[in-house]
């Protein structure tokens, strides 16, 4: 071994010591993500997995299986998650193509629209929905005045009210990936679509849809993940007649203080999330989905 | 007009009035998702039980009850200070973590970074009930430094994403060129990197405050007695009734909202220009 050699050795050295202190920076942060998410969950985890008597058990698993009141919330958890991404597909794509198609003053500008309720408190919204849809609510009174129905309609402390405030608050989570996707097309390819002789609705759906793809599916699973936990606009909305999986963990804790039975559907709703961003990873890198790729 | 409508509206040269439909549908969604929020403003200032639209009578009384409650000022208190620190806590704890993965280039960065933004990924309501049982067990349930750790958990993936990438668009060689005239690495990063990143940093921050501010199931579980905060009194006078001093303390979180969402405008236009 020359001196050379013995240099090159100690910077190396030198170099992955540097290296590993820098890591060190993230410490304070992995520390806490450690004592405050990852042991209390693991706890949850060990818990799920502990009978009445205090031994090992399946029941809490069991009674989730046998018990047809849980069946239907994992039920209706899935429906609503479902229904939500698919009117927030429905509604927020158009939007986001409109969007993408102006000029990027105006597109900034209607931008705000899509992020003024996106940075309001979730609590105003779905207060702000309390008091339009209520029976003496806005809504009735306009749709009664202009005739539309006669008898004031229940639209809250229901599914409908659910949807609806569940949409209003999901959509900004679909707009924003979808609309950042379909700004990176290059316009080139749709001139040169209709250059070869395609309609603009053959030019859209063979080049700029399949292009807007990754945007769309980020968006969309994002916004089923986020539904799938959802917790404070259907306990409000809802009114109680819509019961989903973090509702039922809620009241397992506070109304009846069983952990085990609590910590079960917990770990499952963990493995759905986990799941559904497993199937995401698949497709689209997982700082796309948080706005973080760019 | 008309000559519009016939005028090409992109490169596939369909028409303006046959893309029509896409305005008007674009225009009703951008109503609706505004305007929601804004109409409770002029309804808290109704004088009516029952939030009327437009209001027959005007009256300040529900912003009376609010100022006038002993129990409504606490909670507000309670809830800005949380945010203040939790913005105080998270930011510098993100920007670390965030240059600490940008700079070394250790093996797992991935999997760490994947660590750190699951705060983001986990269904509240479990992170909620974990820290609910953790906060027992290490006898912080109920204070302020709880719910800041809680806030700040959630507040870190914010952070370090925003002032992640914010990273990657900035050249590290100019630190590198620092380092090399013989500054130490921590007056490179405080005085060549962070004044470039420093609107990132900024925007981080304020998100992290609201991110405290704004958060309702964990303070339902975490915070409680002298700490109550805000949203979990909101949330739980939202479950009873409709009660119209909710709608004046929803224009005043509408108006703090839209104060930190100029700022980030501002700044991030500062940003751009400098």
């Amino acid at each position: 071994m020359t001196v050379t050699d013995l240099n090159a050795s100690g910077l190396r050295r030198d170099d992955r010591i540097e290296r590993w202190r820098l890591f060190g920076l993230a410490s304070p942060a992995l520390l806490i993500v450690l004592v405050i998410l990852v042991i209390p969950v693991g706890w949850l985890f060990y818990v799920s997995f502990i009978g009445a008597d205090g031994t090992f058990s399946l029941e809490n698993y069991e009674r989730m299986i046998k018990r047809r009141s849980y069946a239907r919330i994992f039920q209706t958890t899935f429906e609503v998650s479902l229904i939500t991404t698919g009117l927030c597909i429905l509604i927020g794509y158009p939007l986001a193509y409109f969007m993408s198609q102006l000029p990027l003053k105006w597109a900034n500008l209607c931008l705000i629209t899509v992020l003024l309720p996106f940075w309001t408190s979730l609590l105003v919204r779905t207060y702000a929905w309390l008091v339009l849809l209520q029976r003496q609510g806005l809504v009735n009174d306009w749709g009664i005045s202009l005739g539309l129905w006669e008898e004031p309609i229940k639209m809250v402390h229901n599914l409908t009210g659910t949807l609806i405030g569940m949409v209003h608050i999901m959509l900004p989570f679909l707009i924003l990936p979808v609309y950042g996707a379909m700004r990176a097309i290059d316009r080139d390819y749709m001139k040169a679509a209709s250059n070869l002789g395609a309609s603009p609705a053959r030019a859209f759906w063979t080049v700029f849809f399949p292009l807007s793809t990754p945007g769309l599916f980020a968006g969309a699973l994002m916004v089923f993940i986020l539904c799938l936990g959802f917790f404070v606009t259907p306990a409000v909305l809802g009114g109680g007649k819509v019961i989903l999986v973090s509702m039922q963990i809620v009241s397992n804790i506070e109304l009846f203080v069983n952990w085990g039975a609590a910590s079960a559907l917990g770990v499952v709703l963990l493995m759905l999330t986990v799941g559904a961003l497993w199937i995401a990873s698949r497709f689209v890198r997982l700082e796309q989905m948080t706005g973080g790729g760019h | 007009m008309i000559g519009w409508l016939r005028a090409p509206a992109s490169e596939t040269q369909i028409t303006h009035a046959q893309r029509l439909w896409l305005y008007v549908f674009a225009v009703i969604v951008m109503l609706l998702l505004v305007t929601p929020t804004l109409i409770v403003i002029p309804m808290s200032f109704s004088d009516s039980q029952y939030l009327e639209f437009p209001p027959q009578d005007w009256s300040t009384r529900w912003y009376q009850n609010y100022f006038g409650s002993p129990e409504w000022m606490k909670a507000t208190v309670t809830s800005l200070q949380a945010a203040a620190l939790t913005m105080l806590v998270a930011t510098p704890i993100g920007v670390l973590a965030a240059y600490g993965l940008h700079a070394s280039q250790v093996p797992f960065i991935r999997v760490t970074f994947i660590l750190l933004i699951t705060p983001m990924m986990v269904p509240v309501v479990l992170i909620a009930i974990g820290a609910f049982y953790a906060y027992v067990k290490l006898q912080i349930l109920y204070t302020m430094m709880g719910l800041v750790l809680a806030h700040t958990l959630l507040a870190i993936p914010l952070v370090v994403i925003v002032t992640g990438s914010a990273l990657k668009s900035y050249d590290m060689t100019q630190e590198h060129a620092a380092r090399s005239l013989g500054a130490p690495r921590w007056k490179a990063f405080l005085t060549i990197t962070l004044p470039q990143i420093r609107f990132a940093v900024v925007t981080s921050a304020l998100l992290a405050f609201l991110t405290s501010f704004d958060e309702v199931v964990i303070a339902m579980f975490v915070s409680g007695g002298d700490n109550s905060t805000l949203t979990r009194n909101m949330f739980n006078a939202l479950r009873d009734q409709i009660d119209p001093t909710i709608a004046a303390i929803s224009t005043i979180m509408v108006g703090v909202t839209t104060v930190m969402m100029a700022l980030a405008i501002l700044f991030g236009r500062q940003g751009r220009g400098g």
